[in-house]
């Protein structure tokens, strides 16, 4: 049923959040999660042409790099993407079988591959590029939330999040009910100012991103010894006065 | 967006057969057009022909065709599924309207307001068309008040010119028939000026900057796309290549799907009936048919997509 479960207070919203100060840009969050989905619920993602000059292939997670800003204040920002979970999916309604579904227990959205048509329609509403189109099933794919780690009894506790968020070498990304205000996930936007992407289109993204933060361009911010503001405010002293300034500053 | 051939001729021909249906079943029930069981034939015979090779051309751009049935369930949501329950219920008092003209020569009372419920169901298919469009927020070009009366109107211009090609060829040409068609021509041409007037002076509230959340540190840029060659997403909605050629696709529609036929409707009814008149309205109808595939390939050619912010685009 591609009508939007009802909203309920208090209702799970499992998704994800991406600190993009800490990102470094790896891609091993994309890596693993192509290993472990080509062998997961959406199973295969191909590959097309995957030795040649025009490879291509179905991901669920991209990781982009923007540079934002101008001159010394720029930044550069690495940019992983992957479903943002909606709460208001226009890719789940405008699905015309029902293939398309978020669920009510957790708000994990998914594609049932079985009665897909594969007429993309989902692909053109969604603004943030979650959906690929496998061309070999003729079936569109989207990143579960790694639903075959996270409720697997298989799996060590600690092992029970996506793979993309255990594989991260910078502890860049976070996994948890973004529903519950008390839960990790939800302190952690609320102390970092967690934001939503593309607020404007009104999808009601669930994941959200951490912004990268203030650059510290002073050595004393840093937490450098503050003698090294010094030479800047010290520039037209003679070198033996500085010298001796040096040694007895110690 | 990638314009995908089968959605382009699926929603001309069946647009003009839809346009078709509408209009003979008006004309039936005023009383406008010859009652020969021939003539009905020929116009809904043609009529079913569009919609029918229109509506098999849609499916095959999907995955999995044989699953098309599918798509009638979820019309609570989708404007796609509505399109299909719409275009299959038109076809029972389609099929009621016509079997009874073409077969018995019945055009009067009962069959006449299944004419006129088929009039209702052309009518609601070619909006549902529009409406999948028209709903997606991702697209500017597309999700704005222009998109559903371009629809219409192409459907009842393109429709209008094959009824008057009909008019012609049973040789009862009636002038308010080429008149209405000269109408429903200009009604296309102003929406679709004024479409192009609204998306040439809006901008879309999405930028790269809201697309990453960054825009307090200035403006953003692509610095590293993810991969290096195109992925699905750049194939299907960063298509560019009739983006460059869309001032001259414009003027190709402009004067195939517009002045062309307008003007060689007003000559087929200076110089009425057959050969000549016949022969002008055949072109009218030709070119207004090819002037309005232009005009939907550039439909997609022109939309812009949300997601190609992601890959470097600075506007959408």
């Amino acid at each position: 049923m591609t009508s939007l479960p009802a909203p309920a207070a208090g209702a799970k919203k499992l998704g994800l959040v991406i600190d993009l100060d800490t990102c470094v840009g790896c891609h091993a969050c994309a890596v693993n999660c192509k290993e472990w989905n080509t062998g997961g619920h959406s199973a295969p993602l191909p590959d097309f042409d995957p030795y040649g000059a025009d490879v291509s292939g179905v991901w669920f997670n991209r990781i982009h790099t923007f540079e934002a800003g101008e001159g010394s204040d720029s930044r550069t920002v690495h940019f992983p993407k992957s479903c943002l979970h909606c709460e208001t999916p226009a890719c789940v309604t405008v699905c015309p079988t029902g293939a398309s579904y978020k669920r009510a227990a957790d708000g994990i959205v998914l594609v049932n591959a079985e009665t897909c048509i594969g007429c993309k329609l989902c692909s053109w509403a969604c603004p943030y590029g979650a959906r690929e189109f496998d061309a070999d099933e003729g079936v569109m794919k989207k990143c579960t939330l790694c639903i075959d780690r996270i409720y697997n009894e298989n799996l060590a506790e600690n092992e029970r999040v996506p793979a993309c968020v255990s594989t991260c070498p910078a502890s860049a990304r976070h996994f948890g009910d973004l529903g519950d205000p008390a839960s990790d996930v939800s302190k952690l936007v609320e102390a970092r100012g967690g934001y939503a992407l593309m607020p404007e289109m009104g999808y009601a993204p669930v994941n959200r991103y951490l912004p990268p933060r203030a650059a510290k361009t002073a050595p004393g911010c840093t937490g450098a010894p503050a003698e090294l503001d010094r030479p800047a405010e010290a520039a037209g002293i003679h070198p033996l006065l500085r010298w001796m300034d040096k040694l007895l500053s110690r | 967006m990638h314009p995908a051939f089968s959605v382009i001729f699926f929603t001309t021909a069946s647009g003009a057969g839809y346009g078709l249906l509408f209009l003979v079943a008006i004309a039936n029930a005023l009383g406008f057009v010859p009652s020969s069981g021939w003539f009905a034939f020929a116009t809904l015979g043609a009529a079913t022909a569009l919609i029918v090779s229109g509506l098999l051309a849609s499916t095959f751009h999907l995955g999995h065709p044989e699953r098309a049935w599918r798509a009638l369930s979820q019309w609570r949501s989708s404007w796609l599924s509505r399109e299909g329950v719409a275009a299959l219920a038109t076809f029972v008092p389609l099929s009621v309207f016509g079997i009874a003209w073409t077969f018995f020569g019945r055009t009067q009372g009962g069959f006449a307001i299944a004419g006129l419920v088929a009039a209702l169901g052309a009518a609601l298919t070619v909006f549902t068309t529009a409406m999948i469009y028209r709903s997606l927020r991702t697209i500017r070009q597309w999700h704005n008040c222009w998109v559903v009366p371009n629809y219409l109107a192409h459907a009842l211009s393109t429709g209008a010119l094959l009824l008057h090609l009909a008019a012609q060829i049973f040789g009862r040409p009636q002038a308010i028939v080429g008149v209405f068609a000269i109408i429903a021509v200009l009604l296309a041409a102003f929406a679709k000026s004024r479409y192009w007037n609204f998306i040439d002076t809006t901008k879309s509230a999405s930028t790269p900057e809201s697309a990453t959340g960054l825009g307090a540190r200035g403006k953003v840029r692509l610095l590293d796309p993810p991969h290096e060659t195109e992925n699905y997403l750049q194939k299907e909605m960063g298509f560019r290549i009739a983006r460059k050629h869309a001032a001259k696709l414009r003027t190709m529609v402009r004067w195939f799907a517009f002045a062309f036929p307008a003007a060689l409707t007003i000559l087929s009814l200076v110089f009425p009936g057959r050969p000549l008149g016949m022969a002008l309205a055949f072109l009218a109808a030709l070119f207004a048919l090819a002037g309005t595939l232009v005009e939907r390939w550039l439909f997609f050619a022109e939309a812009r997509h949300a997601v190609t912010l992601y890959y470097g685009a600075r506007e959408i």
